[in-house]
């Protein structure tokens, strides 16, 4: 007996190398930023100031994509932002993640009064315009690495809980789940053995997915400053600086602009591009 | 006997009709049923759609808790064991399911939809277990390897029946487990169950509503009808002579071929 069914061939995932790529390229760019970064970030120098980057004429050397007004090094500025980036993606996503999956999965497969009362939560809880929460959130705790990332995880937590409920009622109604009861396999145990491997495609994809949406919310909070303290630089700080003189220095908007669209668009990608590639079930 | 169940009732409540507060109406299912299953006996249970099949064979596996009546298995009332009372016989009594598709977990390859129950009762030598059921259901070892979404409605219902025997259990229950297949493949499969229960010595239920199946695989069968049992006897007197007017309706329904030519 001998099909072809087994042998279907998965596409090389260009998606997955091309996120992949971009966010390794970040991730050591903040590992080593201090060893790589080619000046000090803070380091003013007003008579550098607003140099175009190394293509342009009039570029100043050892400053590759320029400076902003007052002569501090972008690309040096970006990688140190890349860090701040990073961090807030990958806590703040990974904690929502494990919060409102977790909540969302027992919703989901058990029912009954639990679901009840995690339901009725996130109700509540989404009746809250999510921006002005964030910015009171932030204005009640401080400004500040630890703030950023609570805002993002009391925001977002609803989105993984409400999704992953509907997923494992989905899954919690098929009869594999039926047999794993009649196998005798605990309550717990189906929810662990076989509904999670099954919602895990949308977990995993709803993670990278709130990356992003973390290193946006980063940025607009800084745009608003109300992230990080203003020394530290940060790609939302770079571009709200940026945009008052983009008609002089264009580059000083532009460079972070693009750095934080690609990182944003790879996260989302990534999560695609994993399923595409590891998920054994071809939709 | 391997069941004795009687006046058994079951009832699900009717959420549409639900009121704003307090509990909403039961809608009876199950409404006194009773009948014996002696080991090794094929029970067939035949009825409309919506006449109760399904939920009287859940009852069976305790997947459903009864309203009231009794549910012996070997002798042991199980009608109301909470799932931890029931965990060390579970093994016993197994089900096959109807959809061949959604009673397999998709991200799961078949060896470990095999070994899983048998890792929950503690038995050894897994791969050697989990091949030799592959045997018996006439799939290629290599199958083990596969996703359910690589094989075909046959060979997943095949692998449903694997799952089911590896535990060796004493009582299955097929529940419509050929309507999903085309016409071969479902006189395949049936043509293994039969095999297979009589070389293992099996009890089996066995829900359909295909009475020329039915009649070629069960040595007694329960007619339901609107929950209650109509009639119910040996297979070959219920269809020599029908009693009730129902099993009347449902043969004269049906166009039976000829019982004497071969399956495939
Ligand atoms: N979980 C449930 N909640 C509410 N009502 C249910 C539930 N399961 C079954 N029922 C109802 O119980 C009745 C019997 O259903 P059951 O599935 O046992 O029928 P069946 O004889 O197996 O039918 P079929 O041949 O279509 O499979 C139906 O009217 C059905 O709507
Ligand atoms: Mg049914």
């Amino acid at each position: 007996m001998r099909d072809a069914r087994g042998d279907i061939r998965r596409p090389i995932g260009l998606r997955l190398w091309l996120s992949g790529g971009w966010l390794t390229l970040l991730a050591l760019g903040a590992l080593f930023t201090p060893w790589i970064a080619p000046k000090d970030p803070l380091m003013q120098d007003l008579f550098l100031g607003r140099m175009p980057p190394f293509w342009v004429q009039g570029a100043e050397p050892g400053y590759l994509l320029g400076t902003d007004s007052l002569g501090r090094d972008v690309l040096s500025r970006i990688l140190y932002g890349t860090r701040l980036a990073l961090i807030v993606a990958l806590v703040a996503g990974t904690l929502t993640c494990v919060i409102g999956a977790t909540l969302g999965l027992i919703a989901g497969y058990y029912r009954g009064w639990p679901d009840r009362i995690i339901s009725r939560f996130v109700d509540i809880w989404m009746a809250f315009p999510p921006v002005l929460f964030a910015i009171l959130l932030i204005a009640v705790l401080g400004p500040g690495l630890i703030s950023i990332i609570i805002a993002i995880v009391v925001i977002d937590w609803t989105r993984f809980a409400r999704v992953i409920r509907a997923e494992a009622m989905t899954q919690g109604a098929m009869d594999y789940v039926a047999s794993a009861q009649v196998a005798g396999r605990t309550r717990f145990g189906t929810m662990l053995t076989e509904i999670l491997p099954n919602v895990l495609p949308t977990i995993v994809a709803l993670l990278t997915l709130e990356m992003g949406i973390a290193v946006i919310v980063e940025a607009i909070l800084s745009f608003v400053n109300l992230s990080i303290s203003t020394d530290s630089p940060t790609w939302g700080g770079m571009i709200a600086e940026g945009r008052t003189s983009v008609h002089q220095a264009w580059w000083v908007l532009v460079f972070p602009l693009i750095t934080l669209f690609l990182t944003v668009l790879s996260f989302s990608q990534l999560g695609e591009g994993l399923k595409d590639r590891f998920d054994p079930v071809l939709r | 006997m391997m069941y004795q169940v009687r006046d058994l009732r079951l009832s699900f409540p009717d959420l549409t009709r639900k009121p704003l507060l307090g509990a909403a109406p039961r809608t009876p299912v199950l409404k006194g049923i009773s009948f014996d299953l002696p080991k090794g006996a094929v029970l067939g249970i035949v009825g409309g759609s919506g006449s109760g099949k399904s939920t009287l064979g859940r009852a069976m596996l305790r997947l459903l808790e009864p309203d009231s009546g009794t549910i012996a298995f070997d002798g042991t009332d199980i009608t109301h064991q909470t799932e931890d009372q029931l965990r060390g016989m579970r093994q016993r009594f197994q089900m096959i399911f109807q959809d061949p598709m959604s009673s397999l977990n998709p991200r799961r390859r078949v060896g470990g939809i095999i070994a899983g129950p048998l890792k929950l009762y503690g038995f050894d030598g897994l791969t050697a277990r989990v091949n030799e059921a592959l045997d018996m259901v006439g799939l290629p070892r290599s199958f083990a390897r596969r996703f359910p979404h690589e094989l075909s409605g046959g060979q997943r219902q095949r692998v449903g029946i694997a799952r089911a025997i590896a535990l060796r259990p004493d009582f299955i229950l097929a529940d419509e487990i050929v309507s999903g297949l085309d016409v071969s493949s479902q006189a395949q499969v049936l043509n293994l169950l039969g095999k297979l229960v009589g070389e293992l010595g099996l009890t089996l239920g066995f829900i359909s509503h295909d009475l020329s199946v039915i009649r070629r695989l069960c040595d007694r069968v329960l007619v339901l009808h609107h929950g209650e049992v109509v009639e119910q006897g040996d297979t070959d007197a219920l269809f020599a002579a029908p009693q009730a007017a129902y099993t009347r309706e449902l043969l004269a329904s049906i166009p039976l071929p000829d019982p004497d030519q071969p399956w495939d």
